[in-house]
């Protein structure tokens, strides 16, 4: 290795020997290895999200406007197309989810009585809290 | 300290979407987005969900949902545009679109529910 | 002993008075049971190119200094097992995201100069002399860093990190680890020094949670799960700033 003081980004110009050889990042990089597009795929998942949060709104304008406003709604939802985004939108999201709660043991570092609680548990309760949530949802908008 | 970068207010606005999106965006879009379009479940009628949209603590809670997965969004989209697509030298006006978005989503989102 | 099976390593070689980017070459090398792709390196460096070029010491998976591509995956050659990739070939990279100095040598001087950065080292507001004795620490207060502490500096955290890849300005899984496992250390008093690196747009912020790191460490140190952490902690101590500004520092 050369005795200059090594610089952040060996440029051609850096170093007194020959340069070094930097090999480009391809533009689809995310592509070339698995762990890689799940992650893309998983980051994406925001886009859904956000389509969601837009679906959701729709929704909730058409509820208040009235009862044919909201029958409107409901024969738009009902065309092809906007129930296969959703079908879609829900993959995500359902992606979203799992790779949430499992990651969800690495920020978080629970102590309980001094020593540290082991990964599955607190996935465990992750999805304990799904479940309950989903229940209680479920319940409110069908009981009516 | 004189340091106040947006970085972590911006991570944990993320990191709450995230969360909440985890716990309700499914059963929400499922029921919503699928099983009534489709007859798997019979739709709740208009005035139920009225009732249940009128109520002060329902819009709240959706009001934070949107917010929060709005941000969420808005983070995510960003570091993807930065690195799926390698544009972290747009990383200003990508920020304002991102970020302006959620705050434009959020007030939307207000607007909507809280006349309800 | 008879050599009856033999196996190709595809080497990539780059030498840079004479070609501009790395080109590929192959040799035939024994296939034994206990080789591994450094023993089949060093096989090729004794008996067959002595011009090969690349970096090794202790064999055992300590030094961290034989880290290199193989089959496109970032692994300590002295423990990826030849019969693992039977009937071949291997192909043998210097490690991504790291310029290449010569065939399989990568310039290590961008993370040095991290490793630094960070002050992984105890750090205390004041010395205290060695005649007071040395500085005692409980069983579960070594059980919260231990695990960072296994770090062998090996790199193929950075060579699975394509935040890295992208944007060589990122601190990087290794470094960040090592400062967590300073700032987790109950005798050390450094965490307010290293603030400014890790909370930097270059820090902790600049990692996206792909896990590679974690996958590709051989120690199991989880990178991932330490740059998480600090994002935490870093996140709460501003929201904390924020309602309270009048608070402790």
């Amino acid at each position: 290795m050369s005795r200059t003081p090594a610089s952040r980004r060996p440029g051609p110009a850096g170093g007194s020997g020959p340069a070094p050889y930097r090999k480009p990042v391809p533009t689809f990089w995310w592509l070339r290895r698995r762990a890689y597009l799940v992650f893309v795929l998983r980051e994406l998942s925001g886009v859904f999200i956000a389509w969601f949060v837009v679906f959701l709104l729709l929704m909730a304008g058409a509820i208040a406007e009235g009862s044919g406003e909201y029958e409107r709604f409901q024969d738009w939802s009902g065309q092809w197309w906007v129930v296969l985004l959703n079908v879609i939108a829900l993959l995500f999201v359902l992606l979203h989810t799992l790779t949430w709660f499992g990651l969800a043991p690495r920020a978080m570092a629970v102590r309980l009585r001094g020593r540290r609680v082991r990964p599955g548990p607190i996935v465990a309760t992750h999805y304990l809290l799904w479940a309950l949530l989903t229940a209680a949802v479920a319940w409110l908008i069908l009981k009516g | 300290m004189a340091r106040r970068s947006p970085e972590p207010l911006l991570w944990l606005l993320f990191s709450a979407g995230g969360m909440a999106a985890a716990l309700l965006v499914p059963i929400l879009l499922f029921l919503f987005g699928i099983a009534f379009p489709l007859g798997w479940l019979s739709a709740p009628d208009h005035t139920h969900l009225l009732s249940v949209l009128r109520h002060p603590a329902t819009k709240v809670i959706l009001f934070g949902l949107c917010l929060l997965c709005l941000f969420h969004w808005a983070h995510r989209f960003r570091y993807t545009l930065y690195d799926g697509l390698q544009l972290k030298n747009l990383s200003l006006a990508i920020s304002l679109l991102c970020y302006g978005g959620a705050v434009a989503g959020s007030v939307a989102a207000g607007v909507v529910l809280f006349r309800i | 002993m008879p050599e009856t099976d033999r196996i190709t390593l595809q080497v990539a070689r780059y030498r840079p008075e004479q070609e501009t980017e790395p080109t590929w070459q192959s040799y035939e090398v024994p296939l034994r049971k206990e080789w591994t792709v450094l023993d089949g390196l060093n096989h090729i460096k004794d008996h067959l190119d002595g011009t090969l070029s690349y970096r090794w010491s202790c064999r055992m998976g300590i030094c961290g200094s034989c880290g290199m591509t193989v089959n496109g995956e970032p692994q300590l050659t002295c423990s990826a097992f030849l019969t693992d990739s039977a009937p071949g070939p291997v192909r043998v990279e210097p490690l991504a995201n790291f310029p290449v100095v010569r065939d399989l040598v990568v310039e290590l001087g961008d993370f040095m100069n991290k490793l630094t950065e960070v002050k992984p080292w105890i750090i205390r507001a004041e010395d205290k002399p060695l005649d007071e004795g040395e500085f005692l620490q409980t069983p579960e207060e070594m059980d919260a860093y231990k695990q960072y502490s296994m770090c062998i500096n090996c790199m193929l955290c950075y060579a699975a990190c394509p935040v890295y890849a992208l944007d060589p300005d990122f601190v990087g899984p290794a470094a960040i680890a090592l400062a967590q496992r300073y700032n987790l250390d109950s005798r050390d008093e450094g965490a307010a020094d290293r603030r400014d690196v890790l909370s930097s747009a270059a820090g902790v912020w600049a990692c996206t949670l792909v896990g590679e790191c974690t996958t590709a460490c051989p120690k199991g140190v989880d990178p991932a799960g330490a740059i998480q952490r600090y994002k935490l902690t870093a996140a709460t101590r501003s929201l904390k700033d924020l309602l309270w500004p009048w608070g402790q520092r």
